[in-house]
């Protein structure tokens, strides 16, 4: 499917952003093993389209909620690559100074809302934000993305309840990737689509897309954030997709099926894309010089992180509360 | 001046405070049209409307995710969870989410917001309906704790509460939502983190919280009528702690009992008692003593609950045994 909304430069730039996504993140895995990256880390490696299609539909001030797999969703945002990489390896430059880590990447400049660690306790913080927008009247609208496994969590049924009955501008993304960490999602699932076969408990409609497919992703997303913005409540998606490595850092991921593994190699959103702008006119060059362009931009985040400095002690003890201290006595 | 229940008090801090901030928001379940449970919001939905004041379903976690998320992009929501057990089916939200995120995020986000709760025993209502929680949230680093004793304090903190840039806790004695006093007219602002020196005496300092108050209150009077002349402090503020004011008050008799309701384990006079022992030492005249709830779950009988809670009677004895002893 091909996106009937978007001319060529639109498309050239999604491809962009999916090829920085990819790149960012073979980078962190590899500053993983080189030691410069510590605690652990949960990559978008495959998963990059859903991201990509997302943010392009998006306005700068709406609201990305994240999931500890939140790499992707933060620098799709237009976060620059240099804090995210920094912020990774505990450096001062980072985005919080290495006050969060991988897994909390947040970024209010840039509409990025936070990434939560705690399977679906972001869905009802993300309701939190669009019912704030809908009070003060601002036309914003919260998306937030969540993998198959927050489906069976009760957060993720409060929060789809609540959503509904007020009428919230919130979209929910739920990105099955088919895996619940190391468990077939269906095997522990009761019914075959985790998100979409559940929306018609909250009197939402089922909506299925193909999640490797930037195209039909944005699309989608222009749809549901459009209905959000116009009052219309919110929208659930569920968006196909696979991660092209295990759950984590520490995860190889050898219970997945190798044939299966191989079928959704096919099904990669990046060279899928890369035939499809080709098709569509784009030049092989101007392909690679975007790749090579990416390239460069995330070896300067490298060295750019590695340069910054360790936080000192000064950090540790600031900003618990608004004063900027922690102070809990007097 | 108006005589007013603590309950009372409740609805008037909070519309105090929404008709002088429209960003100030009110919700939880039955808070509107029925007024609370607990009839602490009796008002508000006729003054305000079903926008600013609004019933939820029975979602906890929801409603402490929204109000975290409208919090954190400029609102100032007063969320209620009816009954302080309640906590613990959202409490990954109190404590993961609304405590830690602001230190995470390296204070790019805010999070003023209220969460009021019914607290402790005292109505018969059985073990999940009737813990003092106010330790659990004492020891979440990133949460104010703020525990009033009688109408005034209500509404003044309730405003300080509000107006605060942080997450705050506010539990409710459900012991004390009958309790009434003289309450002057007029806006009334209270600060946090400040205890209030009830009573001064000469040979023992209580020090008590919520419910305890006038239960700690009313033994001091039964004591100076045995020769025992105390000091009653009431904490009202766990997270800030007036450390200050507390510990000048134990120097000044060398004796520290503390009132507790919540059960003996990790209860906040344990962390009272190792700041006293670690600084004012050298001034004590003889041991700390906690007079707490038993570490046991709440028994709703009236009779046993009644021996489980800290009363005036127990505070009486303990304090006249140890001090005789």
């Amino acid at each position: 499917m091909s996106s009937a909304t978007l001319d060529l430069n639109a498309k050239l730039e999604l491809y962009r952003v999916q090829v920085a996504l990819r790149q960012f993140e073979k980078r962190a895995y590899d500053l993983f093993l080189e030691n410069y990256v510590k605690g652990t880390s949960h990559l978008s490696l495959g998963q990059e389209a859903i991201a990509a299609g997302f943010a392009a539909a998006m306005r700068p001030d709406d609201y990305t909620f994240a999931t500890y797999r939140g790499h992707a969703h933060t620098l799709a945002r237009g976060v620059p690559m240099t804090p995210v990489l920094a912020e990774l390896m505990g450096r001062t430059n980072g985005l919080m100074a290495g006050k969060g880590g991988s897994m909390h990447l947040t970024s209010v400049e840039h509409g990025v809302m936070g990434s939560y660690a705690i399977i679906g306790a972001h869905l009802p913080i993300a309701c939190g934000a669009a019912w704030s927008a809908q009070y003060r009247g601002t036309d914003q609208v919260a998306v937030c993305f969540f993998g198959d496994g927050s489906t069976n969590i009760g957060a993720f049924h409060e929060a789809l309840n609540f959503a509904a009955i007020w009428k919230l501008p919130v979209v929910f993304v739920c990105e099955n990737n088919l895996w619940m960490e190391y468990t077939r999602t269906t095997e522990i699932t009761a019914v075959p689509n985790p998100a979409a076969d559940r929306a018609s408990a909250y009197g939402l409609e089922s909506i299925i897309v193909d999640g490797n497919d930037v195209d039909a992703v944005y699309d989608v997303a222009v749809t549901a954030i459009a209905r959000a913005r116009a009052g219309e409540g919110p929208s659930m998606i569920e968006a196909l997709t696979y991660r092209h490595g295990g759950h984590s850092r520490a995860d190889p991921g050898k219970y997945r099926p190798d044939e299966e593994v191989a079928e959704w190699l096919k099904k990669d959103p990046i060279p899928m894309y890369h035939a499809r702008l080709l098709a569509e006119g784009a030049t092989e060059e101007q392909l690679v010089e975007i790749e090579l362009s990416v390239a460069a931009e995330v070896e300067r985040a490298t060295e750019e992180a590695k340069a910054g400095p360790t936080p000192g002690a000064d950090l540790l003890m600031k900003d618990v509360w608004a004063d900027g201290g922690s102070a809990w006595r007097n | 001046m108006a005589q007013l229940t603590f309950r009372e008090a409740i609805a008037r801090g909070i519309a105090q405070e929404m008709r002088r901030d429209e960003t100030v928001l009110a919700i939880g379940e039955d808070i509107g049209a029925a007024g609370g449970v607990f009839k602490g919001t009796v008002g508000l939905f006729e003054e305000f409307g079903p926008v600013r004041v609004r019933d939820t379903p029975i979602s906890e976690q929801a409603i402490l995710g929204a109000a975290m998320g409208a919090a954190m992009t400029g609102l100032r929501p007063i969320a209620e969870i009816m009954f302080s057990d309640f906590f613990a089916v959202c409490w990954d939200i109190v404590v993961n989410e609304i405590a830690k995120s602001r230190y995470m995020t390296n204070g790019q986000m805010t999070f003023p917001l209220v969460i009021r709760s019914g607290n402790g025993g005292g109505l018969r209502f059985g073990a999940q309906h009737s813990q003092s929680v106010e330790n659990w949230a004492m020891m979440v680093p990133g949460l104010k704790v703020v525990v009033p004793s009688n109408a005034l304090d209500v509404i003044g903190l309730m405003a300080a509460a509000v107006r605060d840039p942080d997450p705050v806790i506010f539990l409710e004695a459900k012991a004390l939502y009958a309790s009434k006093m003289e309450v002057p007219d007029g806006e009334i602002v209270d600060t946090l983190g400040t205890a209030k020196v009830l009573r001064q005496g000469a040979d023992a300092t209580l020090v008590a919280l919520g419910a305890m108050v006038p239960k700690a209150l009313k033994a001091a009077e039964e004591l100076a009528g045995a020769g025992i002349d105390c000091t009653v402090v009431d904490v009202r503020s766990l997270v800030p702690l007036d450390t200050t004011t507390i510990l000048r008050e134990v120097s000044a008799t060398g004796r520290l009992f503390t009132v507790e309701e919540n059960p003996r384990l990790c209860g906040w006079g344990g962390e009272l008692s190792s700041i006293v022992s670690e600084e004012i030492f050298y001034d004590l005249d003889g041991p700390i003593v906690r007079i707490t709830t038993p570490h046991i779950p709440l028994p709703a009988a009236d009779a046993l609950e009644d021996m489980a809670i800290p009363s005036v009677e127990r505070i009486v004895a303990t304090v006249t045994q140890s001090m005789n002893g």
